[in-house]
């Protein structure tokens, strides 16, 4: 493992990813505060009022963790998407290909940038959303772990688009065609119960379902899905996605002619 | 004789079919100031490419210091040094940080890195700009930050690939001074350019590519005393009357300066003797082109001729 981790390079990898995210935070940070605040204007505060309670708590309370969670899958995601694919653009991937990196470090020091962000947003939000909301967490190792899991899996997905992208509207297409109907259509704003009983199977295809549910779990202890079967699934996607973005770069994929 | 490079039977095979390699072969010795020239699309690039772990080979060997690139991609790795042809670097990074990280990438500590870091880029006229972002530097720093950022790491072997295009020619002066003194210091240095002066001063041996194979690989002595004719420029008083030069081929530009084409084993006495005899002075002479680039014209060209015949 040590062979195949170098850690001097995976923490140099780590301090650019975060080092490039902080240098322009009113890109990275800023819009998240200022997209939830809305989101909780509008649909908490002056629609949700007239929902009245969803879970057997306010529709406000039941909103906030989806939201949360949308905030750590896009932001996970659009991290290392942009900065591999931009690495990939300016050819400064180089720098890390010439060098002795191996491919895991450089999945994970990638994924760590991603990570980072993705926690410090999930913070940001979360304190806006205090705002309007009092925050009654039922367990915060279920908050920490699906958080983690999920920015991880996003910061994975982001890697593996970066490395087949080919121009910036590569990497612009999966986040609009396939990311946002998931995250819309993952349980962020209502409870998959509200469905008939077969779109409620369909809605169980959505691996987005599950982390959501596993948060909001962690939050107000409601969920559509077992918590454990949401740590499960959010395994198994990890793995999976962590094994097809090494046998890419191992084989060069996207990165070497 | 320790290598610091070995290639042998190099092949490189673009999807679509383009052969950019032919099967190279290729020693360069430990210490060595080697230069490898081609022209344009002659394979350079992508030999440095595999060397360089950019780009995966067909086939054949390639060992830097006895590590195969094969099965000790790190060891290689760790020999060696890349200065690009292009500006790869982070642009929206300063140059501390691009350094810093490079060395980071080959697993030094920080505390050292910065260290190396301030020792590199003030030899390269570099420190005062330590903190500004690579893309406010001129064109000339931008090259000298990419030798620096492949020094930090310490390599024994360095590779430049035309690391002074672009470069006014005071500042490839002082480049090719501090290429000098790490040569002296140790280090191995590969060279492409596109300037055979450059070449013809910096470096030992030679090697010259051509659509994918070496043409020639030998010493820079040996390859210039191939040169049979050398072409002189004479600076004259004002020329009054004919010239008439039996010894060589002569021709006049205008009323001050002459053109003489001189056998290696004729030299240029008789030249001299003929224009005192007919009452014309030589105030001064200097060569006219650069040696080094007729050879490289005519070894390509009759590389070229031969496989046309063939």
């Amino acid at each position: 493992m040590v062979n195949l981790i170098h850690f001097n390079a995976l923490k140099t990898i780590w301090i650019k990813e975060c080092t490039r995210f902080l240098r322009i935070w009113i890109q990275t940070l800023v819009p998240p505060a200022i997209t939830m605040t809305l989101y909780f204007v509008i649909f908490g505060n002056l629609i949700g009022e007239r929902i009245g309670e969803m879970g057997g708590v306010s529709y406000m309370e039941f909103i906030v963790p989806g939201l949360i969670m949308m905030s750590v899958i896009t932001n996970s995601y659009s991290n290392v998407a942009s900065s591999f694919f931009s690495a990939k653009f300016q050819r400064n991937i180089e720098e890390m290909l010439v060098a002795p990196v191996s491919n895991l470090t450089i999945i994970l020091g990638y994924v760590g940038g991603g990570v980072a962000r993705a926690t410090l947003v999930a913070i940001i939000v979360s304190l806006v959303s205090s705002f309007f909301v009092p925050l009654n967490i039922q367990s915060y190792s279920m908050i920490i772990v699906t958080v983690l899991l999920t920015a991880t899996l996003f910061s994975l997905a982001g890697l593996l688009n970066a490395i087949f992208a080919k121009s910036f509207d590569d990497i612009s297409i999966i986040p609009t065609f396939i990311l946002t109907p998931l995250t819309y259509l993952g349980g962020v704003f209502y409870s998959i119960t509200l469905l008939p009983e077969f779109w409620q199977s369909v809605s169980k295809i959505n691996p987005i379902i599950y982390m959501v549910n596993g948060f909001r779990a962690g939050f107000i202890g409601v969920s559509d899905v077992a918590p454990s079967i949401a740590i499960m699934v959010l395994v198994a996607f990890n793995v999976a996605f962590l094994t097809l973005a090494w046998m890419l770069l191992k084989r060069g994929t996207g990165i070497r002619t | 004789m320790n290598c610091a490079l070995e290639i042998t039977g190099l092949r490189k095979t673009y999807k679509g079919g383009m052969e950019a390699l032919k099967g190279v072969d290729l020693k360069v010795k430990e210490g060595d100031f080697y230069a490898l020239l081609g022209p344009n699309g002659a394979g350079k690039s992508t030999t440095i490419g595999i060397i360089a772990s950019l780009i995966n080979k067909s086939s054949g060997s390639v060992k830097v210091f006895g590590y195969d690139l094969d099965t000790q991609i790190s060891d290689v790795k760790k020999q060696l040094g890349l200065v690009p042809q292009e500006f790869n670097f982070n642009q929206f990074e300063t140059v501390l940080q691009i350094v810093v990280n490079q060395a980071g990438y080959y697993g030094v500590k920080r505390s050292i890195a910065k260290e190396r870091a301030e020792k590199y880029l003030t030899q390269l006229g570099l420190w005062d700009k330590r903190n500004d972002r690579a893309r406010t530097l001129s064109g000339g720093m931008k090259r000298r930050l990419l030798i620096a950022r492949a020094l930090l790491h310490e390599p024994r072997l360095l590779i430049l690939d035309e690391p002074t295009a672009g470069v006014d020619i005071e500042l490839r002066r002082s480049m090719w001074e501090f290429l000098k003194k790490i040569n002296r210091e140790g280090v191995t240095i590969i060279l492409t350019t596109h300037y055979l002066e450059e070449a013809e001063m910096l470096c030992r041996n030679i090697g010259i590519i051509d659509k994918g194979e070496i043409i020639e690989n030998t010493s820079m002595k040996s390859l210039l005393s191939k040169l049979n004719v050398e072409t002189f420029v004479l600076d004259m008083a004002p020329i009054e009357g004919p010239i008439n030069l039996t010894s060589v081929v002569m021709r006049q530009l205008d009323d001050h300066t002459i053109e003489v084409d001189v056998l290696k084993e004729e030299g240029l006495n008789k030249v001299f003797t003929e224009l005192t005899e007919q009452g014309h002075k030589v105030l001064s002479m200097r060569n006219k082109a650069n040696r080094l680039e007729e050879l490289f014209v005519h070894l390509v060209e009759q590389g070229r001729m031969t496989e046309e015949t063939a």
